[in-house]
């Protein structure tokens, strides 16, 4: 497959390998902000290559992961309503809210379905004039533009039997708060390369300059990720912290500007709680007042009361890169994706499902 | 037996053409059902009309299973859910290394269902059964109101006469088995996915749906020690060798590299996020057999016709009893581990 294979090569790999292990003299330790590069590490298994200095820590890039239990608790409360109809993403439907999960919610006869995409759920609000449709809208800035063209649409269609119930996230904002906790110990990002294909580069150069870190905008497969970490690496021992973009075949610097300008109109920046992290200040989307007819939490009068997380999971600290998922406790005994007690137990996306499934040892 | 099911009676009968809940009534409309659909198509090979219950020669040891079949669409590239239900249950008696003889078969049927579904479904599996050599000797119908149905469910009993000579079972596999698998892996799981109207994507895979009988008895024919089989339906080949090696105790080496993956089935697995290893086959099996009879068993597949594809993709070891354990075209080994659940497409 075209983009795929030749990043995967097992040559190419190797001469990637060997460079990265040239260049790494001192310690760092980076982070892979997006959960889809955790899973291509964990998969790949490309701690193994990394060279001893080294550490990579996983990041907080996981949709499934940072969507907050209240957040999930209101969704299943309304599937749970007669004559709702609630969709969304397929990995969004086994995340355990505090009483259940939204698979759970169909077992006790909700009408949950999984679409593709937002556009989906439009139209079948279209074609069933009966039933209230609620799209449950999570992700970053790569999922947000569907999202908008689906509250766009349902203007344009007049349509009175639409919603969305919209919890969207944005990166940039989440790295900042990482950055600045006393506690933070990462040097170096992997920026996400989808989340940049969408929104541009531009809000990256400020974040660098600030806090005095490199950061490389990164794909997705295997060799991407040791391209991206050989360039993170070479500025790291040069002493340099610029925006470098390792993914130049999808990420342009101004992003995809319709998609851009579409969540624009639909959307403003607002403060949002990310599950594990808190209140992340302009860290989310909230809808904009012309499109309050479309916004479930005003159509349903939701009210979001925090929810607090389970005492024995540690997710907070896996997402902010402070505790590796072999090091939690829990993982594998009490955790389990039969079990999860926290969110990225049950994302594929998710650190710990990534640890629990690829980096388990033969015994 | 009409020897073209699809081609007899085509007017719709008695002025419905769809089923209506006195098709499963037990009176005139469903005698005519039986009559016009069901044993014009399948005939009456044990001269059984107007039992419910059918008498059978077996002789030796015989093999037994039962399936209930359930697919979303009844139609996709490759077969529908008529041929679904035979390939499926005459793989399961090919699993116990026994020849396919008889099925039986049970249909709930869903009030509104088109006659001219039902009579294309019940045609393709007669055409399924004859290719198979099996015959579908007794069955029944009922039908339930719109709504508590999906258009139809297939219930498929079959039995077969046994022809290995050694037990085949997990509790056979040896240390130093090889693990062959028949063909590709994916198409079915993917085919019916894709032929799913919600998901807009044009990729050209048909379903593996198939019986595999032939391969099997080719194997046994030719005096290959088969220790193993399974056809990894639901759950995919991931699944049958993580069930096999925490049943034998012990410890299965697969090679990433050697599994065949069409390149369809690979490029929408990419697409949605989905592990090819994990998606259901209709018409492939893994065979563990003893190591020195590997290169025969191999030569014997690729001269069988379901068999053509046939690949060595690791063996069994000793060591870490109870895993599976991927070694990945990278370099470096993975635990492949049983999914929780179904597998969903990811957000993004």
């Amino acid at each position: 497959m075209r983009y795929v294979d030749e990043f995967r090569d097992p040559e190419r790999m190797r001469r990637a390998q060997d460079e990265l292990c040239r260049i790494v003299m001192r310690p760092w330790t980076v982070m892979e902000i997006c959960g889809g590069q955790t899973h291509t590490i964990a998969r790949w298994a490309l701690a193994d290559r990394l060279p001893a200095p080294l550490t990579v820590v996983h990041g907080p890039g996981c949709p499934v992961c940072v969507t907050p239990l209240e957040v999930i608790e209101a969704a299943r409360a309304l599937a749970l309503r007669p004559g709702v109809i609630l969709c969304s993403f397929g990995d969004m439907l086994r995340v355990p809210g505090a009483a259940g999960d939204l698979l759970q919610a169909r077992a006790l006869g909700a009408d949950v379905r999984v679409v593709l995409s937002p556009l989906d759920a439009v139209r079948l609000a279209a074609a069933t004039p009966d039933r209230q449709v609620v799209f449950f809208g999570v992700g970053f800035e790569t999922t947000a533009p569907a999202t908008a063209m689906a509250a766009e649409l349902a203007r344009r269609l007049d349509l009175d039997n639409f919603t969305l119930l919209a919890a969207h996230v944005r990166v940039p904002p989440a790295m900042e708060l990482l950055l600045g906790s006393p506690s933070c110990r990462i040097q170096g990002f992997l920026a996400a390369g989808h989340v940049c294909t969408v929104a541009g580069t531009g809000e990256y150069p400020a974040i660098a300059a600030r806090f005095r870190v490199p950061i490389v905008v990164t794909g997705f497969e295997p060799l991407d990720i040791l391209h991206g970490l050989t360039l993170l690496a070479r500025q790291l021992e040069e002493g340099r912290c610029e925006v470098e973009n390792q993914y130049p075949r999808s990420v342009r610097d101004d992003g995809n500007v319709a998609a851009r300008a579409m969540v624009e109109a639909v959307f403003a920046v607002a403060d949002r709680p990310f599950r594990g992290l808190g209140i992340v200040p302009r860290g989310g989307l909230r809808l904009r007042d012309a499109y309050a007819r479309w916004d479930a939490e005003r159509r349903f009068e939701l009210t979001l009361t925090p929810i607090e997380e389970h005492g024995r999971c540690r997710a907070a600290e896996v997402l902010q890169g402070l505790l590796t998922p072999t090091d939690c406790p829990e993982l594998g005994g009490r955790c389990t994706p039969e079990t999860p007690l926290g969110a990225p137990m049950v994302s594929t996306e998710g650190a710990c499902a990534a640890y629990f499934r690829y980096r388990r040892r033969a015994r | 037996m009409a020897d073209d099911p699809e081609l007899s009676c085509p007017l719709p009968f008695a002025g419905y053409d769809r089923v209506v809940l006195a098709h499963g009534g037990g009176g005139r409309l469903m005698h005519q059902l039986v009559r016009d659909v069901f044993l014009a198509a399948f005939g009456d090979p044990l001269q059984a009309r107007g039992h419910d219950g059918a008498v059978v020669e077996l002789g030796g040891r015989t093999a037994l299973t039962t399936d209930a079949f359930t697919v979303r669409p009844l139609f996709f590239p490759g077969g529908d859910i008529g041929s679904l239900a035979v390939h499926g249950t005459v793989n399961d008696l090919a699993m116990c290394g026994a020849r396919p003889l008889h099925l039986t078969a049970s249909f709930i049927l869903e009030e509104g269902l088109p006659l001219a579904d039902l009579r294309r479904i019940v045609g393709s599996m007669a055409g399924a059964a004859r290719q198979a050599r099996v015959g579908i000797v007794t069955g029944d119908t009922k039908v339930v109101e719109r709504g508590k149905g999906d258009g139809v469910f297939i219930a498929v009993t079959g039995v077969g006469r046994v022809e290995s000579r050694h037990e085949i079972a997990a509790h056979r596999v040896r240390p130093g088995d090889a693990l062959i698998v028949s063909g590709p892996v994916g198409d079915h799981g993917v085919a019916v996915m894709l032929a799913r109207e919600d998901l807009a994507i044009e990729c050209d895979v048909t379903s593996d749906s198939a019986s595999v009988a032939p391969p099997v008895l080719a194997l046994l024919d030719a005096g290959i020690d088969v220790h193993c089989l399974r056809d990894p339906t639901r759950g995919g080949l991931a699944t049958v060798l993580c069930e096999i090696a925490s049943a034998a105790r012990l410890g299965v080496h697969v090679v990433e590299a050697a599994i065949p993956v069409r390149p369809g089935v690979a490029d929408a697995c990419e697409l949605l996020g989905l592990d090819p290893l994990y998606i259901a086959c209709e018409g492939r099996f893994v065979a563990f057999v003893a190591g020195e009879d590997a290169e025969l068993a191999l030569e014997v597949l690729r001269h069988t016709p379901g068999g053509e594809e046939a690949r060595r993709i690791g063996h069994v070891r000793a060591e870490h009893p109870g895993v599976v354990v991927l070694e990945q075209p990278l370099g470096g080994e993975r635990v492949l581990d049983m999914l929780t659940g179904e597998q969903l497409p990811r957000i993004c």
